[in-house]
């Protein structure tokens, strides 16, 4: 069992918890992630690594479906039946001068760490951030830490830009030069940062967030056809770089059980409710 | 003396393909001691040696025919501590009964159906030996819960060491618990077996995946463990490396058997993890994975399930009474068909396209290969279950570069022994997917040499 030791509403849709896993922490590298089973008969359900320590690890979830809204039913002082980690490659950290981080609403947990760690070794780190309104802006403060410049989008445009990231990072490609940007966000985010950046000749990093069942390779549950060849994102990835990626493909892979999925979230919380 | 061997009963077809009880219901005592009553007692028993861990076969059935069931587990415990499961599981028609004398004339004794009739009778009477363990202090690392990992890690313990078992997943067993399905091998049979080596002290540590939440070296260098066992199992699936494989629909068996095995699919929506397979499915490949596969298949309500196999009937390398039950169980088979292409409309599967084979010249395992005829075959299908074998995972292996490996991904061993000294292999790992009772056997085995190793070291 695993203790969250803190837990922080962030907004009405995403949370923050701090979990005592110690094998996790352990050997935590940024781009790393873990997997979560909030009880006993519980989904496995994968979450980026956000930040650790000695004894504990953070995530930062949306409420999306079930399971997530299973984790957010949990406080502080609470045990999760199953926490198992660290996940994946690190993030293949890039010699690089300027990086532009673009996340697309909970994408910015874990673009989080990767950011970071670029800043740590000095590169210059811009960042456009988007969420549906202003209060869907995640981890702005921590960001304003190392960032030089972020820019804002926002569905409603209650604060920067009215739309999509990618049409502020369109006009920033007119006055900056950046030599890679990290998108991480919805698939059809990440699908249109890079066919914009392959326009401005930027390279792309993503950060990809299949169905995933083990996490450690056995299942095949995770794979993405990349440049005609198949990858499993929990071993080889979750992070990659995005040319050659087929995002058509994932995002069917990844609606597969929507079905099923919107049908427990109205049956078990619908009549918890 | 009876020629007939005696039946086990089973569930009728027609029920049991719609639950996930098990099928095979196990002897009465009056089945077991009718079947036993079979045996010779060979002077030279040839079972014995066709037995991949030698269980005193004659022994134990001698037991049962003195209707002393309680000593007959005792001889198997000597050499196997899994009897529930591997009378259940083994391919008993290539082992020991496969060279049972009375094979040669009628039909071989039941050893498997004995050997679970000893084994769920000690699980029912909580039967558990009484050993004498002489502490030591030297602690040993076992990588995997697996059945080599299982076996290792008791041998281990009874000769004294402080051994703790590292598993990846959340629960222990290895493909016991996420490949095997409960209509085979309930999962309570297994979690019984393992708390068995859980009574002799074995500690078990769910969630560690090494390589990962900890490495071979800090184990080694900063836990101080003296020997270390990898039985990590050959859990990368095997795939066709055919267009459309990564298509919506399309399951390699892991996948579809942890959803429903590990993750208890079945029970959807009581259960969070879903699967969904549609009405025709195909499944391609013709071993135990694939059979599991199909009767799951079935028994989640799929209409036609069909087995696209490359060669016939006779080359299945399935255990018999998988296939047998799979034939009554309405399962079809295509035989003869190699998948080559998969079309779909949107990035969901459709229809899976064949190639009709022709049987050739035997290859080097002896079967007959076979070979494309240039004529080709399209079958509709709403999802298929890749089932054509499994690898070695990767992930130790990228972590502990030192580590030897072949070609396939399969660890190097010389007397179990990796290339890391004190670092021992043995079980899929090695051999690459082979079954329970060699994992077991191999197990067993790398105690002995771990144990040689620690005590030069001293
Ligand atoms: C490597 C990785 C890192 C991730 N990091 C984060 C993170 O830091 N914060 C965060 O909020 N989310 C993250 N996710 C996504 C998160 O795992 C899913 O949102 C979560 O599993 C949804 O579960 P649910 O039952 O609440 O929703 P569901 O109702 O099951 O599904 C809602 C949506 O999530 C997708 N989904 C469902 N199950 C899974 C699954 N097992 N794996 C991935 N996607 C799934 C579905 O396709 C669907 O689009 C990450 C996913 C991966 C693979
Ligand atoms: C569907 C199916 C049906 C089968 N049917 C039969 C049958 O009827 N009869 C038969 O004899 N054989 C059968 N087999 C084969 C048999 O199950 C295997 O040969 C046997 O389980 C191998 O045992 P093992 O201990 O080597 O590995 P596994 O059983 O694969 O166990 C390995 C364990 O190690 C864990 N692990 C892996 N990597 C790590 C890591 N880095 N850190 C920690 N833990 C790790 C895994 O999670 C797993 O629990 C079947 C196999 C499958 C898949
Ligand atoms: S999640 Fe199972 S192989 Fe990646």
């Amino acid at each position: 069992m695993y203790e969250i030791t803190e837990k922080k509403i962030l907004n009405q849709d995403v949370e923050w918890m701090r979990i005592k896993a110690p094998f996790v922490a352990k050997n935590a590298k940024p781009g790393n992630f873990l997997i979560v089973r909030v009880d006993e008969f519980g989904e496995r359900i994968p979450l980026t690594i956000v930040t650790h320590d000695e004894m504990s690890v953070t995530i930062i979830y949306q409420k999306l479906g079930y399971s997530t809204q299973l984790l957010s039913e949990k406080q502080a002082g609470d045990f999760l039946f199953d926490v198992v980690g660290p996940l994946g490659l690190p993030s293949h950290i890039r010699d690089v001068k300027t990086v532009l981080g673009i996340a697309g609403g909970v994408g910015a947990a874990p673009l989080f760490p990767q950011l970071k760690e670029y800043a740590r070794r000095g590169v210059i780190v811009d960042l456009i951030i988007g969420g549906r309104t202003k209060d869907h802006l995640l981890l702005v403060d921590e960001y304003q830490e190392f960032c030089r410049n972020i820019y804002f989008a926002t569905d409603d445009g209650s604060c920067g830009q009215k739309g999509f990231v990618t049409q502020v990072a369109e006009q920033l490609y007119q006055e900056h030069t950046y030599d890679l940007a990290i998108a991480i966000g919805p698939l059809i985010m990440m699908k249109n940062t890079v066919l914009l950046n392959k326009k401005y000749n930027v390279l792309t990093d993503v950060s990809l967030n299949p169905i995933m069942i083990d996490g450690t390779g056995m299942c095949g549950n995770c794979r993405v056809t990349i440049n005609g060849k198949t990858k499993f994102a929990c071993v080889d990835g979750p992070d990659f770089p995005a040319e050659g990626i087929d995002f058509d493909e994932l995002m069917v892979r990844q609606n597969y059980y929507k079905e099923e999925e919107n049908h427990i979230c109205r049956l078990k919380l619908g009549a918890r409710k | 003396m009876r020629a007939d061997r005696t039946k086990m009963p089973v569930q009728d077809p027609e029920i049991r393909n719609c639950n996930f009880d098990e099928v095979a219901l196990g002897y009465t005592p009056e089945l077991a001691m009718l079947e036993a009553s079979r045996c010779l007692e060979c002077k030279n028993p040839r079972c014995v040696s066709a037995c991949p861990v030698n269980i005193d076969i004659p022994g134990f059935i001698k037991h049962i025919k003195d209707a002393n069931i309680e000593e007959a587990y005792h001889t198997i415990y000597q050499s196997n501590i899994l009897p529930a499961i591997c009378g259940r599981v083994c391919p008993q028609e290539t082992q020991c009964e496969g060279s049972c004398i009375l094979g040669i004339k009628s039909k071989s004794v039941a050893i498997g159906a004995l050997e679970r009739y000893v084994g769920d009778y000690a699980l029912k009477q909580n039967l558990s030996i009484q050993e004498e363990i002489s502490e030591k202090e030297e602690k040993v690392a076992i990588i995997g819960s697996g059945p080599a990992g299982i076996a290792c890690s008791a041998s281990l313990r009874r000769l004294g060491y402080q051994v703790d078992v590292f598993e990846a997943l959340h629960e222990f067993g290895g493909v016991l618990k996420y490949g095997i399905p409960d209509f085979r091998l309930p999962k309570e049979i297994v979690d019984k077996e393992i708390q068995n080596a859980k009574d002799l002290g074995v500690q078990f540590h769910k969630n560690m995946i090494v390589g990962k939440s900890i490495t071979i070296d800090q184990l080694l260098h900063e836990y101080h463990y003296k020997s270390i066992f990898i039985g990590s199992g050959a859990g990368l699936p095997k795939s066709l490396g055919i267009p459309g494989e990564n298509m919506t629909g399309i399951y390699f068996a892991n996948e579809f058997l942890t959803r429903v095995n590990l993750m208890k699919a079945n029970r959807f929506p009581a259960a969070p993890t879903p699967v969904r397979i549609g009405n025709n499915v195909a499944i391609v490949g013709g071993g135990n994975v694939a059979m599991d596969a199909a009767r799951t298949a079935k028994r989640l309500g799929a209409k036609n399930v069909f087995v696209l196999y490359r060669r016939d009937m006779t080359a299945l390398p399935a255990r018999q009474e998988e296939v047998e039950h799979a034939i009554e169980e309405q399962i079809d088979f295509r035989l003869l068909r190699n998948p080559v292409e998969f079309i779909g409309e949107n990035y969901v599967v459709k229809q899976v396209k064949c190639e009709v084979m022709i049987l050739g010249d035997p290859d080097e395992s002896g079967r007959r290969s076979p070979v494309g005829t240039n004529t080709f075959e399209t079958f509709d299908i709403d999802s298929c279950i890749i089932s054509i074998g499994q690898s070695p995972n990767p992930i130790l292996k990228s972590a502990t570069p030192e580590l030897e490996v072949d070609r396939r991904g399969r660890i190097i061993v010389s007397n179990h022994q990796t290339s890391i000294p004190g670092v021992f292999a043995g079980g899929d790992v090695v051999s690459g997917a082979a079954t329970v009772i060699l994992a077991m056997g191999a197990g067993k085995e790398a105690a002995i040499s771990m144990d040689q190793f620690i005590r030069e070291r001293a």
